[in-house]
């Protein structure tokens, strides 16, 4: 009983996503034709837009158009509606680069010359938008369980949503930061939980097929190095002699660092590739994870024109997939969080290592 | 490769959002709650604390007010065992004085007894003597009744008063 149940609600959450696949799949097969590009609508849904395709329905596409904030190259600001530069139409001389172009799917203006340029552009797009959702999602949570402290008497039971987020801060902050940092641990942990809960919010909305939910924002390298520049900074801006010391002159012998600076040189590349590290596994992740759960769900399109009897049976294993996979990037979401943060935090306590007097000479 | 280049428009929109969030969270939202967490575990700690002494405190109490019971019940068993004791105490001094007073009475009684005894002799002993004499004085009236019997009777009492005047005499 409770199994069927749970089919029949796995087969309608399958439905939900496929909708504005099916839509997107038809918008890309050139209006009901079985032709099915997979790398086109895969790439529209992971990659970065200047509209919120919402849904299809009945043929008219349901999508929230984006402001475009762009500079053109004359100066001044132009701030449209994205709707004036869907299906390729040009704009006060603006325009997305179709495919094949330099700049896809980005806007590109035409200069004086004719020659096409990319513009200064901070229009608000899908993951700005997804961005300024999941911040202030974020923001409203932990500022009503801040709140809740703040007004409650001492010592009063906290309600459940208030636990809830006290488990998950306490077990951040106890378990990594305060075992990867040591003593100095508070200095650095409201960063480092900023970054795990920005982290975690925006993978778990990104598994969300539905509006406001389903936007590949950690899956944006944007995203990732902004993340990644953030940790470096806390590393290096606060790190202190003996780290800078481990760094340009580390206790190897001496042949190794004094006439050419092999070990300095080593460890100044350290110091880059962490972060960058950082930056490239929270990406590749997410990205992937979009993309084999999107690749299983797109399974029932492929297979449509098989037969019936084919794509029935696909359609069972493509759910059953994409139910396996989205159970998976739920651990994902929270492990590439955890992952983040972790080793932000073993980072920053490698930049304030112990004075170790030992060592030095003299 | 449009997967590796970062968007300028995306990373403009990343950090201003990411510094506001870890700004105002920075400020008002993560340190409030960790400060009340680690406030609510020390309150926790040391309620536990206290109430660990509490129950050590009670255990103390309970164990004096047994031991002042266990005293009182040693000194109820004291006084009722000294209370029998002074009672049966009593009993027997009274008993011997009445005995001693019934003995004092006895040997009083007895003694006038005697004392009266004594008495009746003697005056059995006076009466018997007169008595006596009567009878005596009878029978020798009768028997002194002829001549000779009266010189007789004189002549040896003569004797007898000799005897006796001469036993004293050579004794002295």
């Amino acid at each position: 009983m409770n199994i069927k149940k749970h089919t029949i609600l796995l087969c309608i959450a399958a439905l939900a996503v496929c909708q504005p696949l099916r839509a997107a799949a038809s918008e890309h097969a050139g209006g009901g034709q079985t032709e099915l590009n997979v790398g086109d609508i895969i790439t529209e849904h992971i990659f970065d837009s200047y509209w919120w395709h919402i849904t299809t329905y009945r043929g008219h596409h349901v999508s929230l158009y984006l402001p475009v904030i762009v500079r053109s190259g004359s100066g001044g600001w132009h701030v449209f509606s994205s709707k004036h530069l869907a299906h390729g139409e040009a704009y006060r001389g603006f325009r997305i680069a179709q495919k094949g172009e330099k700049h896809e799917g980005k806007v590109v203006a035409v200069g004086a010359a004719g020659e096409v340029y990319r513009p200064w552009d901070i229009s608000i797009t899908k993951n700005a938008l997804a961005l300024m959702i999941n911040s202030a999602i974020m923001l409203a949570l932990f500022l009503s369980v801040a709140r809740w402290y703040r007004r409650r008497p001492k010592n009063s039971t906290p309600s459940k949503l208030v636990c809830a987020v006290e488990m998950f801060v306490m077990d951040v902050e106890e378990e990594i930061v305060h075992t990867s940092i040591g003593k100095d641990y508070k200095r650095y942990s409201p960063y480092l939980l900023t970054a795990f809960f920005f982290i975690l919010i925006n993978n778990v909305m990104g598994i969300i097929p539905i509006f406001p939910g389903g936007a590949n924002t950690t899956g944006n390298i944007a995203i990732t190095c902004v993340l990644a520049v953030c940790t470096m900074l806390a590393v290096n801006v606060f790190g202190n002699r003996e780290y800078w010391r481990e760094v340009f002159w580390p206790d190897v012998p001496l042949l190794l660092k004094a006439p050419i600076p092999l070990m300095p040189f080593i460890e100044l590349f350290g110091v880059f590739t962490k972060p960058f590290a950082l930056m490239i596994r929270l990406l590749a992740n997410i990205f992937a994870g979009h993309t084999v759960i999107l690749a299983f769900t797109l399974l029932i399109f492929i297979t449509a024109k098989l037969g019936t009897g084919i794509n029935a049976g696909m359609t069972v294993f493509s759910v059953l997939l994409s139910f396996v996979m989205n159970c998976l990037e739920l651990l994902v979401a929270y492990i590439q969080a955890y992952v983040f943060t972790l080793l932000s935090a073993v980072f920053i306590g490698l930049s304030r290592p112990e004075h170790h007097a030992a060592h030095k000479k003299g | 490769m449009a997967l590796l280049t970062p968007d300028f428009g995306l990373l403009f929109w990343m950090l201003v959002n990411f510094l506001i969030v870890f700004g105002v969270l920075a400020k008002f939202g993560f340190p409030v709650i960790t400060r009340m967490v680690s406030e609510r575990r020390d309150h926790i700690s040391r309620s536990l604390q206290a109430a660990e002494e509490a129950t050590k405190k009670l255990e103390n109490v309970r164990q004096e007010s047994l031991a002042i019971l266990e005293e009182a019940r040693a000194q109820q068993t004291e006084i009722i065992k000294k209370a029998i004791a002074d009672g049966e105490q009593l009993v027997r001094s009274a008993q011997q004085r009445a005995a001693d007073e019934a003995q004092k009475q006895l040997e009083a009684a007895r003694r006038s007894i005697d004392l009266q005894k004594e008495k009746a002799l003697s005056e059995i002993n006076a009466q018997v003597a007169l008595l006596s004499v009567d009878i005596a004085e009878k029978i020798l009236r009768r028997q002194l009744d002829d001549r000779a019997h009266q010189e007789s009777f004189a002549l040896q009492m003569a004797e007898e008063a000799e005897s006796i005047r001469r036993k004293r005499s050579h004794k002295r």
